[in-house]
């Protein structure tokens, strides 16, 4: 492709313009000069442009106006320059926003167009979306653009940006079982998000150690299956507060109820529903996944996922389905007579099988899509052709890019987390290696590539609570930000290096408690408060 | 171990925690998840514990000094340390809990604090301090004793551990019974410490003019770890890392050549000059007024031959002095000046290994710090045999990071593991937990530290038989909570939980 080393030279050009383009992620297009406008705080305002299909009242945007004029200028007391005199042509006192589409009261989706146009030049300054998503998305690159001298005047430079994602699943994992994470944790992370323009926010949120999710069929699943049933919960009223505070920032909300491994927590408050293991001829007192040959399973699971399918708006819930151990089942007498009846012999996969399909069905039927990790592809799960498989295993049992060769010459959309394993630290810059990971650099057709919707960065939570969450996930997901955002020719890491040490200095400045890349200083330092 | 840095007493230390009761407050149901009174951190060298328990209330409960204690009222250290471990004690309990009314057996009403030499409130601690201390706890007056205030520090540090539901900042340390404080003040890429002799260092060698510590932040930095009976070393490297002294002092730096012009570059610090040893003369005094500790910390490592090679001045200089082409010989010449400079003012050197390992011969006495994790075990040899003591570090690099339950690592390490004599062994007079700074600021230093140097603070209190590891998981978990209420955002050690999650 010799067009798109000329086009890439253009970019880097572009880039060392100036100060104005330390933009993170990075835009499709840009073209910035030195000419530079004034903006001045007490003036400026967001205004909706009259054709525009949303106006004011709009509160995805309403509230996004008053979030930005907050971050940019909500820390300077009003003691810099004042206008001189009548309005002149380097000063800008507005961004004119117009949506095409209207749909302010919606949520985001898979299908959701983040598109958009941001146009700064002598005549005017100007935000074109199909959206209000993609709006957002321009509000936070416009952010990005306005910086300030030394004596505290802010400027935007000339510039035209022409933006829209690479994949349309951007998302971030954040587990709230190995260790609760306060709702105060999620919101902020939410904000952070948006500032770098993820958009799913996958919600790990019961797994073994704990159950937080206080469920309204099941009050007995966080009473005796959370840390401390008082404190170390999500209510329905947390949940809904996570929910629109994501919503708002153009974030969707993909929620997992892994099974049926990964449930030791749901044990206590449902009796029966996990597997007795035996020792020999006598139960053993432990228990292993949920017991897949009572009907009583069925059911339980039906009400749950009923409820579950209500309370979260998304079209996709995320089933789980990983790292089933089959030692319990195999020693469990009911189940193996349940094998024999259903003519499974000795394979466990089969019995998996039929869980998961059976589950599956179930949430179906309540017109949800699903989402599931790669070992229910692996076991060769029979599961209905939109299925979402997420490849999450680096090297085992294949290495991760034959893997997404596999799920999508099969037809299936894959999303990409193996290599974004953000709980796995090593000492040093390791965001380059989660940096330069190219998401279709695997062997297919042009069709299966375009069944990867994009990738997941996903923060376990062994050792991560919010003591270290913060500085252990910014700036370092920014890298699965760009890569999941920006043109797949974007891989000169100086170049990245330069902007994403500006902008964990950028998220700092807002509050974001991002650790640093190297040695190195910013301009305000964090302080604890 | 008498130096037990962040950046000493295990056997020397006699310190004893007799029929420590674990005292309750008010509330009974709260803290049944593992038995509050075994989760002491470091463990003292002994305890024997009964299951009678005592209560307290922060209305009926007091610190006091005994009758026959040398220090009383007017030493504002034991007055502040009893603030503070009151707060810590009962901070939490006011603001949440009523005077419920659950009191059973008897209540303890006072501490009562008995130093029975000379206290040293006013003087700094040293590394010959005496930290033991004995606490006796029952009903309704416990006392603890000590030779010094600094064991008095140390017991107030034990008995608020003993008592569960208690709640509530270089605090951290305390917590941990670390004793010094290891200033890495300056190195290549910032030069922060505002001297007042050369203000030129700070004001061109800083990252920014708010990136520095002006002498009244060192000021308030000494007080506040004296008061906690903690040391501060200063360490001022030299020769090498110091680029950042360059900026602000012309003509210290080697000029680098490149062939036979200078490069425009610059290297360590120039050993060949008058001037060289004059400037650091008069910088040292200053250092040595304004850090109270015996002992300045002159760095050493890790110096670059490249730069004076390529140099013809140093060349000329080598052959005066019959160096030859041997590099370690003029490294050595400009340390054993340094060393010569700081025991003309009366302090005490310590130093990294390489100064060891490069020199025919050094000052007696100069303390040696092992840092390369290479063969550790081999260079404490080396060194104690050649006499000199030893502060260990290699193993508790604690920026080095990795996934999983690295603390296990350092609570593992013996610091007397090496071969040697039992007059070898004598010379290891502690260690420190290092967390060097290219990957660390203020935003993750925190979580990174703790409890992870937890597992360095015991190894370097406790006995040296003190290793079960899963009695100290156990209680380490219960101390990264306790730090928790205390407001130190100490990272979890594994999957669970805490009262206090932290918003």
């Amino acid at each position: 492709m010799a067009g798109s080393a000329l086009w890439f030279s253009l970019l880097l050009a572009a880039a060392f313009a100036g100060r104005a383009t330390a933009l993170w992620p990075w835009p499709q297009y840009i073209q910035t000069s030195e000419q530079s406008y004034t903006i001045f705080p007490h003036t400026f305002q967001f205004q909706y442009h009259v054709s525009s299909a949303a106006q004011v009242g709009c509160s995805v945007l309403d509230e996004a106006f008053q979030r930005y004029r907050d971050l940019l200028f909500g820390s300077v007391s009003f003691h810099f320059p004042q206008p001189m005199g009548k309005w002149h042509m380097s000063e800008k006192n507005s961004l004119v926003i117009l949506v095409v589409t209207p749909g302010c009261d919606q949520f985001p989706s898979l299908e959701s167009v983040e598109n958009y146009t941001l146009t700064i030049n002598d005549e005017q300054c100007f935000l074109l979306s199909e959206t209000v998503w993609g709006a957002l998305r321009g509000l936070e690159t416009f952010s990005q653009l306005i910086w300030r001298s030394p004596e505290g005047t802010f400027y935007i430079n000339k510039t035209e940006i022409e933006d829209f994602p690479r994949f349309p699943h951007r998302g971030l994992l954040l587990d709230t079982s190995r260790h609760y994470l306060p709702l105060a944790s999620i919101l902020d992370t939410l904000d952070v998000m948006a500032y770098n323009k993820f958009n799913v926010f996958h919600w790990h949120l019961v797994d073994d150690p704990s159950f937080p999710y206080e469920s309204f069929t099941f009050p007995n699943l966080t009473k005796k299956g959370s840390y401390n049933p008082a404190t170390h919960i999500y209510t329905a009223q947390d949940v809904k507060e996570v929910i629109e505070y994501a919503r708002l920032r153009g974030i969707r909300v993909l929620a997992e109820f892994d099974t049926p491994g990964h449930t030791l927590s749901w044990g206590p408050g449902v009796p029966g529903l996990l597997t007795p293991c035996y020792s020999g001829s006598h139960p053993s007192g432990t228990f292993g996944p949920v017991n897949p040959a009572l009907n009583n399973t069925y059911e339980f699971m039906s009400a749950f996922f009923l409820e579950i399918s209500s309370v979260f708006p998304d079209f996709y819930l995320h089933l789980g389905g990983d790292e089933v151990d089959f030692t319990c089942w195999k020693s469990n007498p009911d189940i193996q007579a349940f094998m024999k009846k259903k003519g499974f012999g000795d394979d466990f996969k089969k019995l998996e099988s039929f869980y998961i399909q059976t589950l599956l069905d179930i949430v179906s039927a309540y017109g949800k899509g699903y989402v599931v990790w790669q070992e229910v592809f692996d076991n060769k799960v029979k599961v209905q052709p939109d299925t979402v498989i997420q490849v999450w295993r680096e090297k085992m049992p294949v290495r991760y890019t034959k893997e997404m060769e596999l799920v999508t010459s099969a037809g299936f959309r894959a999303l990409l987390s193996a290599p974004w394993y953000l709980n796995h630290i090593t000492y040093g810059p390791d965001w380059k290696n989660i940096y330069m990971v190219e998401p279709l650099a695997f062997e297919g057709s042009p069709e299966q590539k375009a069944l990867v919707i994009g990738g997941e960065a996903c923060m376990w939570g062994e050792y991560v609570d919010s003591t270290n969450l913060v500085p252990r996930l910014w700036p370092r997901a920014g890298a699965v930000a760009e890569r999941l955002w920006s043109n797949k020719m974007l891989t000169n890491l100086d170049f990245a290096y330069k902007r994403l040490a500006h902008f964990r200095c950028e998220l700092l400045r807002r509050g974001v408690q991002a650790q640093p890349l190297s040695v190195g200083y910013c301009d305000v330092e964090f302080e604890q408060t | 171990m008498e130096h037990r840095g962040l950046g000493w007493p295990r056997l020397p230390r006699l310190l004893e925690l007799l029929a420590a009761l674990a005292v309750q407050a008010v509330r009974a149901s709260a803290v049944a998840a593992a038995s509050p009174d075994l989760s002491l951190w470091p463990m003292p060298l002994s305890v024997q514990t009964t299951p009678r328990v005592l209560h307290l209330s922060p209305d009926n409960f007091f610190f006091g000094h005994s009758s026959t204690s040398k220090a009383g009222p007017s030493c504002s250290l034991l007055q502040e340390a009893f603030r503070r471990y009151y707060d810590y004690i009962f901070g939490f309990y006011k603001r949440h809990h009523g005077s419920a009314d659950l009191r059973v057996g008897v209540e303890l009403q006072q501490l009562q604090v008995s130093v029975v030499l000379d206290p040293e409130c006013d003087a700094f601690p040293k590394i010959s301090s005496d930290e033991s201390y004995t606490l006796l706890v029952k009903g309704p007056v416990a006392s603890l004793t000590a030779n010094r205030v600094w064991g008095v520090l140390r017991g107030l540090e034990t008995f608020s551990q003993l008592i569960y539901q208690d709640f509530y900042g270089t605090d951290a340390m305390a917590f941990n019974k670390f004793n010094v404080l290891h200033w890495h003040i300056v190195d290549d890429p910032s030069f922060p410490y505002q001297s007042i002799t050369f203000p030129g260092l700070s004001q061109k060698g800083s990252y920014s003019s708010s990136h520095v510590y002006t002498p009244n932040d060192v000021r308030m930095a000494i007080e506040y770890a004296r008061l906690r009976g903690i040391r501060i070393l200063p360490e001022f490297d030299s020769p090498g890392h110091t680029q950042s002294w360059g900026e602000g002092q012309k003509d210290l730096l080697t000029p680098c050549y490149n062939g036979k012009d200078p490069s425009g570059a610059f290297g360590p610090i120039n050993p060949i000059w008058n001037t060289t040893y004059s400037f650091l003369s008069k910088f040292f005094k200053e250092i040595s007024t304004v850090f109270p500790d015996e002992f300045i910390h002159l760095g050493g490592d890790e110096v670059d031959f490249d730069c004076w090679a390529s140099n013809p001045e140093i060349q000329d200089f080598m052959r005066d002095k019959g160096f030859g082409r041997n590099f370690k010989k003029l490294e050595s010449f400009y340390m054993q000046a340094v060393l010569d400079m700081i025991s003309a003012i009366n302090k005490s050197s310590i130093v990294w290994q390489e100064v060891f390992d490069d020199a025919s011969k050094l000052t007696p006495g100069t303390v040696i710090q092992v840092w390369k994790v290479e063969d550790y075990t081999q260079e404490q040899s080396k060194v104690t045999e050649a006499g000199f003591p030893v502060i260990l570090s290699a193993p508790w690099y604690l920026d080095w990071i990795s996934y999983g339950q690295d603390w296990k690592k350092y609570y593992a390490v013996d610091p007397l593991s090496f071969e040697g004599s039992q007059e070898q062994k004598k010379l290891v007079i502690g260690g420190e937990a290092c967390l060097w700074g290219e990957y660390v600021d203020a935003t993750n230093l925190t979580p990174r530290l703790w409890p992870r140097a937890s597992a360095v603070g015991e190894r370097l209190w406790s006995h040296k038989d003190v290793r079960g590891l899963e009695d100290a998981y156990r209680r380490l978990i219960v101390h990264r909570c306790r730090m928790l209420r205390r407001g130190i955002a100490a990272e979890p050690v594994f999957t669970g939980y805490c009262d206090e999650d932290r918003m």
